[in-house]
């Protein structure tokens, strides 16, 4: 009893002692390496590819941020964290920053005290079902067998939408998506539940992703983006500005292709501005003046980097829908560079 | 020569003589342990305070009291989303006492009987037997837990196969029961009014087996009759109950699992999870409870058995009523640690899917409020309890059958 409480406070010290507030930019330079928290693993969103290297949508965004503040979109430890472990891991400092389809809600923001950097992706929470049940509504769902991805916000949704539908369901918690999927395959369950955006993914894996649909019903708000520990605000600053600055090279159409070539200098003040050339943001992020130069350069700009990973002609196969530009009648803006 | 092992006198304690003399030294050292070891818990806690304040975190239990939000397929008592974190955790509780009482009992069941066969002359299954323990001791509780569970979700049919026309499964029993890659469905029983008498009948009638098979010894002892117990015992069981059930109209009826939908309704559900986790704590703990009985039978010494033998005993009732009761005392002490492994290993629940204590406590509750260390500090206390309260019991169980020493 007394030596498994010693533990258990050695545990709980350990883990508190690395809640250093403030210097997170200090810190990754001196360490000259970025620890960015990642999932387990989703298909166009954050996997190791065939050589073990990180390929995916949240991914670009670590590696952005790691060109911005260390000119090397290499220089990233990519850390896989679960649905249960991806808070402590980034309360305790472990990683210097979460880019892991991590809903943005009002308790993670003010309870758990992190900060949310802005969304990379508008999301909601969907269904998916084998297409021989002839279901065409989620409403139609009564005493279904539903596999959710537990830890996450997806179980609180699905208990208000049946509680609101005033339908019954069978709950089967699932701790990681690889495991619901075997089961939904298998049949134990009738419908699987998580992201849309994941539901697509994982679909594209599937031997016939053809015998499957995803119902027309969002059931739910889920704006996904990265997050800093609170307390640190040029930290949190750095990881916001270099997520607007792919944004923003989209909207003013900096590519990869024509980045060099605008670098040297445009008549346009906002890129002039967002590249360096005019003012000096860089400094005022306590960056230098090419930093976001160096994050477009790594896979180009908010729209370029969406294509590859998980655009329509991957084989994730997601519109832009609500993640087009602004312009473009999406949600995607970026606050102006000024 | 003798002097000099003599005590010295008392009044010579000396400062000194805290560190020089042996009366004095032990106590010393416990002493400078203790405040050793409070001084370092007292560093931790207060670093662990500090730390949280300054990250502006409190400990609070507010959080059991709030809205869980989410909802649990497995309820013993009734739950539901809009009930409190606290009930919650009480559901989670009440599903590992469940699945740990399931699996203590299986695994004694399967270790005594494996044990017993792993000292059978035949070699063949003594060889079986060896294999099995061999196998399921070495392989980590969660891969089997894993492997049973994929095994049950990919062989039995999911219930949509028992759909339509063609289906291509169908149900055991007349229709009443049925076997499905989401559990086992079964018939219920509904109890209308008259049921509490046919339950009197049917108790009343356990007392009547008791008494009769009390009066065949009496006999048997006084008047060395040899009474038949077995089917009288049978009788006694069934007879009274059934006639009770007909004379008053069958007030005990059956709900029938029907499939309805998605799922079968109706009935009892025996869900996967639970199967998958209870077969394999049981079967995994079965392996080490079988070495735990098998060193207990090999304590006893060969003359008893001899000696058994020689009275005439067969090798069955050596067995039960003389090897068996002596060998208990060398098999429990350690199988009050194998049901504390059950209880503790049944937290990897959640591989299953199967919302125990720790995955409704310590999974959804703790990542939805985000208030780690209070839940797994509570999760240590729940867990805690229940042990200490098994081996409290267990080793009652433990004196009433130790060697009595006069």
């Amino acid at each position: 009893m007394k030596k498994s409480v010693i533990l258990g406070a050695f545990a709980v010290a350990g883990l508190s002692a690395g809640m250093a507030a403030a210097g997170t930019l200090d810190d990754v330079k001196a360490r000259g390496q970025l620890n960015c928290g990642v999932t387990t693993g989703v298909p166009g969103f954050a996997e190791p590819d065939a050589n073990g290297v990180w390929q995916g949508f949240d991914v670009a965004v670590c590696r952005a941020v790691a060109a911005a503040v260390l000119s090397d979109s290499n220089a990233v430890q990519f850390v896989p964290t679960t649905g249960k472990t991806r808070f402590t891991a980034l309360a305790s400092g472990e990683i210097d920053m979460l880019a892991r389809n991590t809903t943005w809600t009002f308790s993670r923001d003010v309870d758990l005290k992190f900060e949310f950097t802005g969304v990379n992706y508008y999301d909601g929470q969907g269904f998916m079902i084998p297409k021989e049940l002839g279901v065409s509504s989620a409403k139609d769902l009564d005493g279904a067998t539903v596999c959710i991805q537990t830890g996450t916000t997806t179980e609180l949704n699905l208990a208000d939408f049946f509680r609101s539908n005033n339908i019954s369901y069978e709950p089967v918690p699932i701790e990681t998506g690889a495991e619901a999927v075997q089961q939904y395959t298998a049949g134990a369950c009738d419908v699987y539940t998580t992201d849309a955006s994941a539901l697509a993914a994982q679909r594209a894996n599937f031997e016939d992703p053809d015998a499957h649909v995803i119902m027309p019903e969002i059931i739910s708000k889920e704006p996904l983006g990265p997050l800093v520990r609170h307390g640190d605000n040029e930290w949190g600053d750095i990881v916001r500005w270099t997520l607007n600055a792919l944004i923003t090279a989209e909207e003013l159409g900096v590519t990869s292709a024509n980045l060099a070539e605008l670098a040297g200098g445009t008549n346009n003040p906002e890129i002039n501005r967002l590249l360096g050339t005019e003012g000096d943001l860089g400094g005022m992020l306590g960056l230098d003046g090419d930093w976001a130069e160096r994050a477009i350069g790594v896979a180009g700009n908010y729209g370029e980097i969406f294509a590859t990973n998980i655009g329509e002609e991957t084989p994730i196969g997601l519109a832009r829908g609500l993640n087009a530009q602004y312009t473009d009648g999406g949600l995607i803006y970026s606050p102006p560079f000024r | 020569m003798t002097t000099i092992t003599d005590t010295p006198a008392p009044a010579s304690f000396r400062l000194s003589s805290l560190i020089n003399d042996t009366r004095y030294r032990s106590y010393t050292f416990q002493f400078i342990a203790l405040v050793a070891i409070i001084a370092t818990m007292a560093f931790i806690g207060g670093n662990l305070v500090r730390n949280l304040a300054a990250a502006g975190l409190n400990i609070s239990y507010d959080f059991l009291g709030a809205q869980a939000g989410y909802d649990i397929n497995q309820r013993p008592i009734s739950y539901e989303s809009t009930d409190t974190h606290g009930r919650a955790a009480i559901v989670g509780l009440l599903n590992t006492l469940i699945v740990a009482f399931l699996g203590c009992i299986t695994a004694t069941v399967i270790g005594v009987i494996a044990g017993v066969l792993r000292l059978s002359p035949n070699w063949l299954v003594r060889k079986l037997m060896s294999i099995y323990v061999e196998m399921f001791r070495n392989v980590p509780v969660l891969i089997w837990i894993l492997i049973i569970f994929s095994i049950m979700i990919n062989t039995t049919p999911a219930p949509r196969a028992f759909k339509g026309e063609d289906a291509t499964a169908s149900m055991w029993f007349f229709d009443s029961v049925a076997v499905t890659n989401r559990g086992v469905f079964l018939p219920k029983p509904i109890y209308e009014s008259g049921s509490l008498i046919v339950g009197i009948v049917f108790l009343l009638s356990i007392v009547g087996i008791f008494a009769f098979r009390r009066y065949a010894r009496k006999q048997l002892y006084d008047h060395g009759k040899l009474i038949p117990t077995f089917w009288p015992s049978v009788a006694l069981f069934f007879v009274p109950a059934i006639l009770a059930q007909l004379v008053l109209g069958n007030p005990i009826t059956l709900e029938y699992p029907e499939l309805k939908g998605f799922n079968f309704k109706g009935g009892m559900t025996v869900r996967g999870s639970l199967i998958a986790l209870w077969f394999a704590l049981a079967i995994y703990t079965g392996a080490f409870i079988a070495e735990n009985v098998r060193a207990g039978i090999q304590a006893i010494p060969k003359g008893q058995t001899e000696a058994a033998g020689a009275l005439g005993l067969r090798p069955g009732r050596i067995m039960n009523l003389v090897v068996l009761p002596q060998a208990l005392r060398v098999i429990i002490p350690p199988l009050i640690s194998q049901y504390l492994n059950i209880t503790k290993n049944s937290s990897l629940a959640i591989a299953v899917g199967y919302m125990d204590l720790t995955g409704t406590l310590g999974g959804i509750t703790l990542l939805q409020t985000g208030r780690a260390i209070e839940a797994v500090l509570l999760l240590m206390l729940f867990y805690l309890t229940i042990s200490l309260s098994i081996s409290f019991v267990m080793n009652i169980y433990n004196n009433s059958i130790k060697l009595k020493e006069r």
